[in-house]
């Protein structure tokens, strides 16, 4: 079981939903991504996304764009982003880290490497944008099989008969992608969420989780009042690129778990 | 190599979009589903002589096909070894190679009923390419192009515009073919349901390379017809430009399995494949590695950040190569090499003075590799090159390296 699988376990016994934030590694440096990392639990992050930077992040939006070229910038590596949640590890052993990004740079490192380091470093799960079910072989296996969770995307274009592929070799939880489109969009509602959140749960037991274009306390409840929780990152990586202090965007992002954690248990 | 006679080069991709390790789908869950609707779509027309009707009619009547096999004797002579002949695929309609892929994938874009056309583009060829098959069938069409491109490439915007077609500069990144492509996928993220994505080259998700390369096809099995015509004979050496690499994939395909042609394609050396990237060589210079939706050479570092490449051609300036390049060079079935820029503009300006051709800086390119191993080849060894597109759009990147002052609106 990994820290993933007691996360939900922990939530669903306390009939609560789950609130992710994403951050980016390295963002706009180490010193002060660190600081924002090992503050997110204490702010009610349940699960903590950190972006793994790349040069060319073809699902993402402009804020998470200039996000990673400040941190390539700030000289983050991959090495560097292993380093943060090693460090973030010796003073929190509950706290799910799941990295997510691009494969390139997991390649090129050698994914049998990758995989041992990342471990080693205390992550627990991947989400890799550009490995569809179709490539399995390349990461989505070998990850599994190293005791890590791959955490697959699906989106309203994954349709009933793709279902079952794209949920097959998932683990850790389902990440629902509300919109077709990229990060920091605009957000969809709760009553266009719901009906394919639905059609999810039929097909999984793995807990759905629902992000993209999610911005506001309001927004977060309303997401995951339909779902076993949502994922905001755009709004948060915007609010620290703003120059606002850590404890201010830490005091954002409490704001952002205390109304994803006030949803109603409504699934049935 | 291997010399099985049964062995074929162009029995490739496999059903995962493979030219060996090279190709794949590594693209997000949000486009999945499209690709390979469009996968089975093109498996559908491929066979369908209908497609293939109505491809030949505009290829005839609409581009200007067949292009011809010229003779460049006065080059010939000057260079004093090799017998030089160019594809003149820079007389089609719109100026290059490009619009030979445009064409077929418009036409499946048609049978898929999507409505609206993006499109990425360096030099803006392949932009233009596409505004103008977007005009001849009433398509709405968006053109991403890099903003350091927009600015070097100027006539090429105002002809987009003129044929109707949005182009949007892209600033991230570098703002150049790479970024362009960046944008142009997160495009067709957010409007995959009524957008088609032509892609230009021979990259991307399977089954882009193969299917731009069996558009531009069309390109060597013309020469190979006309060498055949003229000379009774197939080529000893075939060479073109590359940057993606579509219109040398064109030109080798049909020649794969014909064992005695020497291919080569010539890579963008920039100021010189050295240790500072200042080229974009990805094949001389790269490593394979994952962007854009396949497994390539790739210009990146050793944490595998994707490097900005360099080149005098917008049309070359890409970090990245197709797939099936990248198969053919690993194999040893294809060399490649490289040409820097003061090179290619050698050439360029040796073609105007020989043949009265202003060539575009991609082909240029080829030519500076013809220019250094005609002389010490036998008269009778037949190169073909790929004149693949005309210069017209490169005039004032030209004055400006040669050190000439011209006002652009005068």
């Amino acid at each position: 079981m990994t820290r993933i699988d007691q996360t939900f376990e922990r939530l669903t016994a306390a009939g609560q939903k789950a609130f992710v934030s994403y951050v980016m590694a390295g963002d706009p440096d180490y010193e002060t991504s660190l600081e924002l990392v090992k503050g997110l639990p204490d702010a009610g992050v349940d699960i903590i996304e950190l972006g793994l930077p790349f040069t060319d992040p073809m699902a993402d939006g402009e804020t998470i764009q200039l996000a990673g070229q400040r941190a390539l910038a700030g000289g983050m590596t991959l090495d560097r982003t292993l380093e943060l949640t090693r460090t973030f590890r010796a003073t929190d052993q509950t706290t799910p880290i799941v990295l997510m990004g691009y494969y390139n740079p997991i390649f090129s490192r050698g994914v049998d490497t990758f995989l041992t380091q990342a471990r080693d470093a205390g992550i627990d799960g991947l989400i890799i944008v550009d490995l569809p079910p179709e490539e399995d072989d390349e990461l989505c296996l070998p990850t599994q099989k190293a005791g890590l969770n791959f955490i697959r995307l699906a989106t309203p274009t994954t349709d009933d008969n793709r279902l079952p592929t794209v949920l097959q070799n998932t683990s850790g939880f389902v990440y629902y992608v509300s919109i077709t489109g990229i990060t920091g969009a605009a957000a969809a509602q709760s009553s266009d969420v719901a009906p394919d959140v639905a059609r999810l749960k039929a097909a999984t037991d793995l807990p759905v989780i629902v992000g993209f274009g999610i911005r506001t306390p309001e927004n977060a409840k309303d997401i995951a009042s339909v779902a076993d929780g949502c994922v905001v990152g755009s709004a948060i990586v915007s609010e620290l690129a703003s120059g606002k202090p850590v404890a201010e965007v830490l005091d954002f992002v409490r704001s952002l778990a205390d109304g994803a954690h006030s949803a109603e248990i409504r699934i049935a | 190599m291997a010399n099985d006679l049964f062995n074929s080069f162009m029995t490739g991709p496999d059903e995962k979009g493979r030219f060996g390790q090279f190709g794949g789908r590594f693209v997000s869950e949000t486009l999945m589903p499209l690709i390979l609707d469009l996968e089975a779509e093109y498996e559908k027309a491929k066979t369908d002589d209908s497609f293939w009707a109505e491809m030949d009619d505009l290829w005839t009547h609409y581009v200007g096909r067949p292009s011809p096999m010229y003779f460049a004797e006065r080059l010939t002579t000057h260079l004093g070894g090799a017998k030089i002949y160019m594809k003149r695929d820079e007389l089609n309609h719109t100026g290059a190679h490009k619009i030979n892929n445009v064409l077929g994938q418009i036409l499946l874009a048609r049978r898929m009923g999507k409505k609206r056309i993006i499109a990425e583009t360096g030099a803006g060829q392949h932009g233009v390419a596409t505004a103008t098959v977007c005009a001849r069938f009433g398509l709405q069409c968006v053109v991403y192009m890099g903003a350091h491109d927009v600015e070097r490439q100027a006539p090429n915007v105002f002809r987009m515009k003129l044929l109707g077609a949005k182009v949007v500069p892209v600033t991230s990144g570098r703002g150049t073919l790479k970024d362009a492509m960046n944008d142009a996928l997160r495009d067709w993220v957010t409007n995959v349901r009524d957008t088609f994505y032509c892609i230009g080259t021979v990259a991307g998700p399977h089954p882009y390379p193969a299917m731009v390369r069996d558009f531009q096809s069309i390109i060597g099995k013309e020469a190979k017809a006309q060498l055949q015509e003229r000379e009774g004979r197939l080529p000893d050496t075939i060479i073109a430009a590359i940057g993606g690499g579509s219109n040398a994939m064109g030109l080798f395909y049909p020649f794969l399995d014909d064992k005695e042609v020497n291919i080569i394609g010539v890579e963008a050396g920039g100021k010189g494949v050295n240790a500072k990237m200042e080229h974009c060589a990805s094949l001389t210079g790269g490593r394979p590695g994952v962007l854009h939706g396949n497994r390539t050479y790739l210009l990146q570092d050793d944490d595998g950040q994707i490097l900005e490449g360099f080149s005098i051609s917008a049309g070359l300036d890409y970090p990245g190569i197709g797939p099936e390049h990248s198969w053919l060079h690993d194999i040893g079935r294809a060399r490649y090499v490289s040409i820097t820029d003061t090179e290619a503009l050698e050439a360029f300006q040796l073609c105007c003075e020989q043949e009265g051709i202003i060539p575009a800086l991609e082909p240029s390119h080829a030519l500076a590799h013809v220019m250094k191993i005609a002389p010490d080849l036998p008269a009778d060894h037949l190169i073909c090159m790929n004149m693949c597109g005309r210069g017209d759009k490169d005039i004032f990147t030209v004055a400006k390296a040669l050190g000439v002052e011209m006002d652009a609106g005068g």
